[in-house]
């Protein structure tokens, strides 16, 4: 079992929760990630990290409440313990030799973005964030970004806060003032497939972080492969983190709508059973 | 006088129409007289062909000699000498392979049903053993992996006196025998209760830790383990790299059947999804193909084919499994090779593409190769492939742990089948022979045991 130490709405649909996880927290580096189980019975949902402590012992994990499984997770609150908790998965970020990165977050990615902005920072790179959002009621850590980061530049679509538009027009006018060594894309693979196109223009390169469905988180089931220049990799071990060039981004969007079905119904079984509970 | 009677005394099972859509055990286990009289077969060879074809070399005609006699009891003192886990292996041996294939009686007849008695003997036990904590000698040593190596290693590990931890990925210990093999054949209450006898008896379990991310090797001699056992077996499963594999509905087995075992997808209460599928094709023919083909036809599949490119007398599952397979009405397509698998259109699967083979001549491993038949090809009409063609070890702990040698096909490189190329560290099981049986990962968990005693006694 495992404590979650604090929760925290950053959103009406987003929560931040902290766990206990002295092991975890000793080895976790950016762009790695955990898998947990909220109860006994439940799914093993791959999260990435969004920030830890190596000396409390403690691992913080940002999430959008849309399934089954996280409105679970949403319901826990501080003190009490979810059943298990394993990691870091996956490989750490490779920076390489790097002056001046571009880190561009679409939504819940700027939580995954964060740490790897919040690593480069620390290490005296420049680093310029652009966050985009659909409206300014959904934005997350805008103090946390602009406090790892030389400029950060919010975009939303509706433009209700920052600019109005999308990050990918964003990064293009930057890159045409001064070109980025490289660009770290995270958010709906949609985003990151158009983030990669726009980053080519300029000929800079892009890490993608990629989130297929995934069981074990070991390399064992081969749910994650994606199909990586041409050949099958598995997110879990050999990502994940990514090439943005190399990735097929069309064939990980068909193969996250697996489940898409069985998940609704999910969904609508486990707010059946609040119902049920509440009505007691 | 032997009981004469020429075929093996029937296994009772599972009705057909409830095998079809529950999840319990199939065979059900002989009664104490269908033991007895089973026993009674035995002819007691002098020179026991039988214990030479066993993997651990258990005595079996003393153990059987004592089943015909009634005393369980010391028949599974016999059993244990060489085997702790005969429970589990007593149901998923390949024994018409091993100590069957052997049996004097199945010159003429069928031979003495063995594992049903090892199975019997184990189960009579189950509840009647004494299980006492060991005094341990005060030397740590670290167990990855709690699969059949694992646990056989712990467990004698135990009885030399170690302090025992064992690391699993997994929340839950049992590896192959909980992910892989399901319910029907082998009851996770059993897996779970060998399990818990270790922890009884002193055994630490670590769940959730993953070695080579969670813990490395050189961390675990850091924290004063004197050795380390690796039995991580060969997890790592193999697709075929044809056209179509990214498509939604290929799967590997071992994606298919943790969801399946492991998340208990099948079962309401739990929030994993089951697979649900109306088409199964499973290409490969082994065990694994087989359980995946079975758990098809239990969650609900209309047509479960297995797909394979030789010949029925090719196929590597055993016996009980493919004739249990045909009673649940999985159709076996033989000589039979898959080609492509085809898009419907929104990127799911449509059908599979295949040809028909003839064998040839044999090739390297022995087996007749098969050989396409030109102009054969034809379209199986599928909504699901899963892809049951074996799995290599696991790189995580590997490319970890510095000094640890591997071959061209990742497996662990031994001295001699237990000791690695770096000290202290002992291995066995899947993780270097590559992909076998349950039986040979118990035997070289047993062995490597007796190595670490060793080594670490002359240290």
């Amino acid at each position: 079992m495992y404590k979650i130490i604090e929760k925290t709405y950053l959103n009406p649909t987003v929560a931040k929760i902290t766990v206990e996880a002295p092991l975890v927290a000793k080895k976790i580096e950016p762009g790695q990630f955990i898998i947990l189980m909220v109860e006994e019975n439940g799914e093993r949902v791959p999260f990435t990290v969004a920030d830890f402590d190596s000396e409390k012992g403690t691992v913080t994990v940002i999430f959008q409440i849309v399934g089954a499984t996280t409105m679970k997770l949403a319901e826990k609150e501080a003190g009490e313990y979810i059943a298990q908790f394993a990691g870091p998965l996956g490989k750490p970020t490779e920076f390489g030799e790097v002056k001046r990165v571009a880190v561009v977050g679409g939504g819940l990615g700027c939580a995954i973005a964060y740490p790897q902005a919040k690593y480069l920072f620390g290490k005296g790179v420049e680093v310029d964030i652009i966050a985009g959002f659909k409206t300014r009621d959904l934005i997350i850590l805008e103090d946390e970004m602009k406090a790892v980061s030389n400029n950060l530049y919010i975009t939303t679509d509706d433009g209700s806060y920052g600019e109005k538009g999308l990050v990918t027009d964003k990064l293009k006018s930057l890159a045409e003032k001064q070109r980025y060594d490289l660009v770290i894309a995270i958010g709906p693979v949609i985003m990151m497939k158009f983030v990669t196109l726009a980053a080519k223009e300029f000929d800079m390169p892009v890490i993608v972080s990629l989130n297929p469905i995934m069981i074990d988180g070991t390399g064992m089931c081969g749910g994650c492969r994606v199909m990586v220049g041409g050949k099958v990799q598995f997110a879990c071990v050999d990502g994940p983190d990514f090439d943005g060039y190399k990735v097929d981004f069309d064939n990980l969007m068909n193969r996250n709508r697996a489940y898409a079905e069985a998940e609704k119904k999910a969904v609508e079984e486990h707010k059946c059973r609040i119902g049920r509970t509440e009505g007691h | 006088m032997a009981n004469m009677q020429q075929q093996k005394t029937p296994m009772p099972l599972l009705s057909i129409e409830k095998r079809r859509t529950t999840f319990e055990e199939v065979a059900l286990g002989y009664s104490t007289e269908d033991a007895i009289n089973e026993a009674k077969r035995c002819l007691g060879c002098k020179n026991s062909p039988c214990r030479a074809g066993c993997p651990v070399g258990i005595d079996i005609p003393a153990f059987i000699a004592k089943v015909a006699e009634g005393d369980f009891e010391e028949a599974y003192n016999i059993i244990q000498k060489d085997n702790c886990l005969s429970s589990i292996s007593g149901r998923v041996c390949p024994q018409e392979r091993q100590c069957e294939g052997k049996c004097v009686r199945g010159i003429k007849g069928e031979s003495v049903a063995i594992g049903r008695l090892e199975r019997f003997v184990s189960d009579y036990m189950r509840a009647k053993k004494s299980l006492d904590k060991v005094k341990t000698n005060g030397k740590k040593i670290a167990v990855i992996g709690t699969g059949p190596a694992g646990l056989s290693c712990a467990g004698e590990l135990l009885n030399y006196g170690f302090d025992v931890t064992l690391f699993e990925a997994f929340h839950k210990a049992g590896g192959v025998l909980v992910y892989g093999i399901p319910e029907f054949r082998l009851p996770k209450e059993i897996v779970a209760e060998t399990v818990d006898d270790l922890v009884k008896r002193g055994a630490k379990l670590e769940t959730n830790a993953v070695i080579g991310r969670t813990l490395t090797v050189n961390e675990l001699f850091e924290m004063g383990y004197s050795a380390v056992f690796i039995g991580s077996g060969a997890g790592l499963p193999m697709f075929m790299n044809i056209e179509g594999e990214e498509l939604v509905g290929v799967l590997s087995a071992n994606e298919y059947l943790t969801r399946t075992n492991l998340m208990k997808a099948y079962l309401d209460e739990y929030d994993t999804p089951a697979v649900r599928s109306r088409k199964v094709a499973v290409v490969g023919a082994g065990n694994v193909a087989m359980d995946a083909a079975r758990c098809a036809v239990r969650l609900g599949a209309e047509e479960v084919s297995i797909v394979y490119r030789r010949g029925e007398d090719e196929i590597p599952a055993r016996a009980e499994e493919v004739e249990h397979a045909k009673e649940e009405g999985v159709i076996f397509r033989l000589l039979t090779s898959p080609e492509k698998i085809l898009d419907d259109g929104c990127g799911r699967v449509r059908a599979m593409q295949c040809y028909r083979t003839e064998l040839g001549e044999p090739d390297a491993s022995g087996r007749r190769r098969p050989v396409r038949v030109e102009g054969s090809e034809f379209e199986l009409e599928v909504d699901t492939v899963i892809m049951a063609l074996g799995t290599t070890p696991n790189p995580l702990i590997r490319n970890t742990t510095p000094g640890l040698e591997t071959n061209a096909k990742g497996c662990l490189v031994t001295s001699d089948g237990i000791t690695t190329t770096r000290e202290g560290v002992f291995a066995g099981g899947d993780a270097v022979t590559g992909a076998a049986t349950v039986i040979l990962a118990m035997g070289a968990g047993k062995d490597a045991a007796k190595k670490i005693y060793e080594y670490v006694m002359n240290k």
